[in-house]
């Protein structure tokens, strides 16, 4: 999925991966999609949870390259 | 569907008591939620322009030490003049190390989500304290005046 913008959250630990990109995406439109790397592995669930209780969908959570990318559609 | 309300009361001043109201209120913030932190006591010390937060092992059995330093580690020692500065200056170069968020950073990243940040009228007077030390941005209130947030959250935390 193409993406609209890219945070690169690497080296951030909770809670600025959601925080950072909770600010992101305010800045962004609806249906935008915004891309977010993290190393944090607490960051996997922190994503999921955000997507549940913000209304933006977790498009895609996935590992590469021993960093964890996020694809957060915004709601 | 209404947000949630969280309702906070900071009532530490030290570093390690320092994070749990920040993380917790920003985080429920990104999440939505509509936050309050009400901080008293020596939950003031966390409001102020430049906080200069320490950390001591003195008085802190579960504080991990470096090495596991802390098996053998004689309480007597832990109040040795020096001990408290150096256990805050490792502490934050740990934080750094890690990529945890100072606590001014927090705090910051709290206002901009909009999180209200409530500080005790009546310990800043019990303290005499001056309200230029403060970061802007903070109301002055009491207790009761808090209440009316607090009486109708869905989490109120006394930290």
């Amino acid at each position: 999925m193409a993406h609209d913008q890219e945070l690169d959250a690497s080296g951030l630990n909770c809670p600025l991966p959601i925080l950072r990109a909770k600010k992101t995406l305010n800045a962004m439109t609806a249906g935008q999609v915004l891309h977010v790397i993290a190393t944090d592995p607490g960051s996997v669930r922190d994503f999921d949870a955000f997507a549940k209780q913000t209304g933006n969908e977790l498009a895609e959570s996935r590992e590469e390259g021993g960093k964890f990318h996020f694809l957060i559609k915004k709601g | 569907m209404a947000p949630k309300k969280l309702a906070i009361i900071a009532t530490k001043g030290s570093l390690d008591w320092a994070y749990p109201p920040f993380i917790l209120a920003s985080t429920a913030a990104a999440l939505g939620y509509e936050v309050q932190v009400f901080f008293t006591f020596y939950g003031l010390q966390l409001l102020k322009k430049d906080p200069n937060l320490k950390v001591t092992p003195l008085g802190n059995p579960g504080m991990p030490m470096p090495g596991g330093m802390e098996r053998f580690m004689p309480v007597m020692l832990t109040a040795l003049p020096f001990m408290q500065r150096l256990m805050t200056v490792m502490m934050k170069a740990k934080m750094k190390k890690k990529g945890v968020a100072s606590i001014e950073e927090l705090r910051a990243l709290c206002q901009e989500a909009e999180v209200k940040f409530i500080a005790c009228q009546m310990t800043v007077d019990l303290f005499d304290m001056d309200a230029d030390a403060f970061i802007p941005g903070i109301e002055f209130a009491g207790a009761a005046a808090f209440f009316e947030f607090a009486g109708s959250s869905d989490i109120c935390l006394y930290i």
